[in-house]
């Protein structure tokens, strides 16, 4: 019996070693839940397509942050020191990948995000990755965007001063537009806010003939609801934050209109075998065309687990070089080719909103 | 900000104040009756809206119905409340009630994150178009952005001559319930003293269900008419309109029905105007309102409207 028992336990301890674990943190309730779900049915088609690496199965676990910057601290010390994982997929908006991030640099644990675009997330970090592109250059294609093909000279720049993503893409769109020639000012508000009238009615009186709101679907599609119903009806511009059907089915015809820079498309142009991949199982399983978020969820566990692959072990420092050292790697969203400082360089897709449809307008490449 | 700007603003922010006067109604109400500070009020609201949401939605009830329902499954909410969470503890020292009501919020806030998901959905469509609608003053028709627009011109939000015209017919409904029926003295007997009210062989039980239930029906029609003009809904939208509520029945005097209404306008006014004269601000409009609570506790503690009431000892 007592026997039985050992090789019971030893069984258990060897097949509990073999596991991969990846722990995934993102905001599963709050007020950007529907990016956390989005960027989760990536993950999912991932590991169904792809459940094991070096011959060992892959765990996934989900740690919710509650869209919520202290909290997400919390889920990521959770994943590390309850859920013991090898790894960290997460977190979707930059403020919560600055909290946990400084959370998994101090635990010497390998995280990714899948679309958190602010420099600060990786920056000074040996960690911390991510296979989106950053800010400036997303700024610099609003800006161009805004400048050249719509040709306006004056914008208000609606900033939620609570966002690190926020303030970062408002900064680089502004250094942009004024190089080019236009005017900027300012309005702000905060994440949470739902009555905006005082910003618009001051935008207006500024003469502004664009909005560029680089914050979140949330708060994006009240501001253009309020807009319209103020007699503002010119384009609203916004960075990847509007990426989610909410931005729709909250704004309905008042985000007609409304342009924004993101990530992918599952009309742009991309012809890697694991794009044809994903959106075909994605179709398959949910019915409808994938956002950029699953996309990007769908390419962070591929990479996670192709820099396990080329590590051979499961020791964190040597999965978190490997990550870095990710080069060509052909996934869902285009060739994702990682730098020393753990961003990608990628380039961004532009989506304009019309009969309350995404539909995709260009790409702008790194130059 | 020019004259035109500043009367747009008025607008703005007397719409605003509109609903935060409707919510806190309710709010200073309960407080009135019983000397409660129903911090669950808020998420009573919320529950209301889901209600009327899946009742659409789900059901296909026309909304008008939907709406009803809405605000009847609320009071019978706040009567169940009042049942579970605050009976029990009808006699144990006021801070008991206090901390039960903040419990009973967290649950609410919880259940709801769970059942309905934590999600924003959407509640455009649910309720007739025409309360988006804006009635323009002034103005004149040009093409811009390559269609026809009215530029300038004044706005107003159809949206906030309904919740000004439901306000007043709460106003009503309340005097007349409170003044004019037998429920309604005894209200007010109860407000004055709950030991003798129920030796006068009043069921002082009944009675503050009732005030629960008149409360959360209040709570209802203020969350129905909060998501007519902002239409997104979340288990935890009904938090900040709640406290803001709070705030503006303090302003105007907490327990006074009259003082809710200014408090609610005067708020609404102020955030807007905060925002309208210094946008750099716009980030700190929360954190003003409760600056705003914090000077009128420690310079009239009784609020603008409030009386001043002797406490024994």
């Amino acid at each position: 019996m007592k026997k039985v028992l050992v090789l019971f336990i030893l069984l258990l301890s060897v097949l509990s070693l073999a596991t991969v674990k990846i722990g995934v943190v993102l905001p599963m309730t709050g007020g950007i839940a529907a990016f956390g779900r989005m960027v989760w049915e990536g993950v999912e088609i991932a590991h169904e397509l792809f459940p094991e690496v070096n011959g060992e199965p892959i765990e996934l676990t989900i740690f919710d942050n509650r869209s919520d910057k202290i909290e997400a601290a919390n889920a990521v010390r959770r994943a590390i020191e309850v859920g013991n994982v090898n790894a960290i997929l997460g977190e979707v908006a930059s403020s919560y990948s600055l909290s946990g991030g400084a959370v998994a640099e101090e635990k010497k644990t390998p995280m990714v995000s899948p679309a958190s675009t602010n420099p600060l997330v990786t920056s000074g970090k040996e960690y911390v990755s991510r296979v989106c592109f950053i800010d400036p250059f997303q700024g610099w294609a609003a800006a161009v965007l805004a400048h050249d093909k719509l040709g306006i000279r004056n914008v208000a720049i609606f900033m939620d001063v609570e966002q690190d993503y926020a303030v970062g893409l408002a900064n680089y769109f502004m250094e942009t537009f004024q190089g080019l020639g236009g005017h900027v000012f300012f309005e702000y508000y905060k994440s949470g806010d739902q009555d905006f009238t005082a910003q618009i009615s001051d935008a207006m009186m500024t003469g502004a003939e664009a909005f560029f709101i680089p914050g979140y679907y949330q708060e994006i599609a009240l501001i253009a609801i309020q807009a319209r119903q103020l007699g503002f009806f010119g384009p609203l511009i916004t960075g990847d934050g509007a990426d989610a059907p909410e931005t729709i089915t909250i704004g309905r015809e008042a985000v007609n209109g409304l342009y924004f820079t993101t990530h992918y498309h599952s009309d742009s142009p991309v012809f890697t075998e694991n794009a044809k991949l994903f959106l075909e199982k994605y179709r398959e399983k949910y019915g409808k065309n994938p956002a950029a978020l699953s996309a990007l969820g769908f390419d962070a566990y591929l990479v996670i687990r192709d820099a396990i692959a080329r590590a051979g072990s499961l020791d964190r420092d040597a999965i978190a070089q490997a990550i870095r050292r990710t080069k060509n790697f052909a996934g869902a969203t285009g060739i994702i080719n990682i730098d020393e400082n753990g961003n990608a360089i990628k380039s961004v897709a532009i989506v304009k909103i019309e009969d309350e449809q995404f539909k995709y307008d260009t790409t702008i490449n790194p130059q | 900000m020019n004259l035109f700007t500043f009367l747009q603003n008025l607008v703005n922010g007397l719409s605003l104040g509109s609903l935060y006067a409707l919510i806190a109604i309710g709010y200073s109400m309960v407080y009135g009756i019983l000397r409660l500070i129903n911090f669950a009020h808020g998420d009573v609201f919320m529950m209301a809206v889901y209600f009327a949401f899946f009742l659409v939605t789900l059901g296909k009830v026309p909304w008008l119905i939907s709406f009803t329902l809405a605000i009847l499954a609320a009071a019978l909410l706040g009567f169940a409340i009042d049942r579970v969470a605050y009976k029990p503890i009808r006699n144990a020292p006021r801070i008991s009630a206090l901390i039960t009501a903040i419990g009973v919020s967290f649950f609410l806030e919880s259940f709801a994150v769970v059942v309905f998901s934590g999600i924003p959905r959407s509640f455009r469509n649910i309720y007739p178009g025409f309360l988006n609608n804006m009635i323009i003053l002034g103005g004149h028709e040009e093409v811009k952005y390559g269609r026809n627009v009215i530029v300038g011109g004044l706005r107003i939000p159809v949206v906030s001559l309904v919740i000004l015209g439901v306000t007043a017919l709460a106003l009503v409904i309340l005097w007349w319930i409170v003044y004019k029926t037998k429920i309604g003295m005894a209200m007010r007997a109860v407000s004055v003293d709950i030991p003798t009210t129920s030796l006068m062989g009043v069921n002082v039980d009944m009675v503050i269900g009732f005030t629960f239930a008149l409360g959360s029906a209040l709570a209802a029609v203020g969350g129905l008419l909060w998501a007519t003009r902002y239409p997104q809904l979340w288990p935890y939208m009904g938090f900040m309109p709640g406290l803001k509520a709070f705030i503006a029945a303090v302003f105007g005097g907490i327990g006074s029905i009259q003082g809710a209404v200014v408090g609610g306008f005067l708020l609404g006014l102020t955030e807007i105007m905060l925002v309208g004269f210094f946008p750099k601000m716009a980030g700190y409009r929360d954190a003003f309102a409760f600056l705003i609570l914090i000077l009128i506790l420690s310079i009239k503690p009784e609020g603008l409207l409030g009386k001043k009431s002797a406490v024994k000892v």
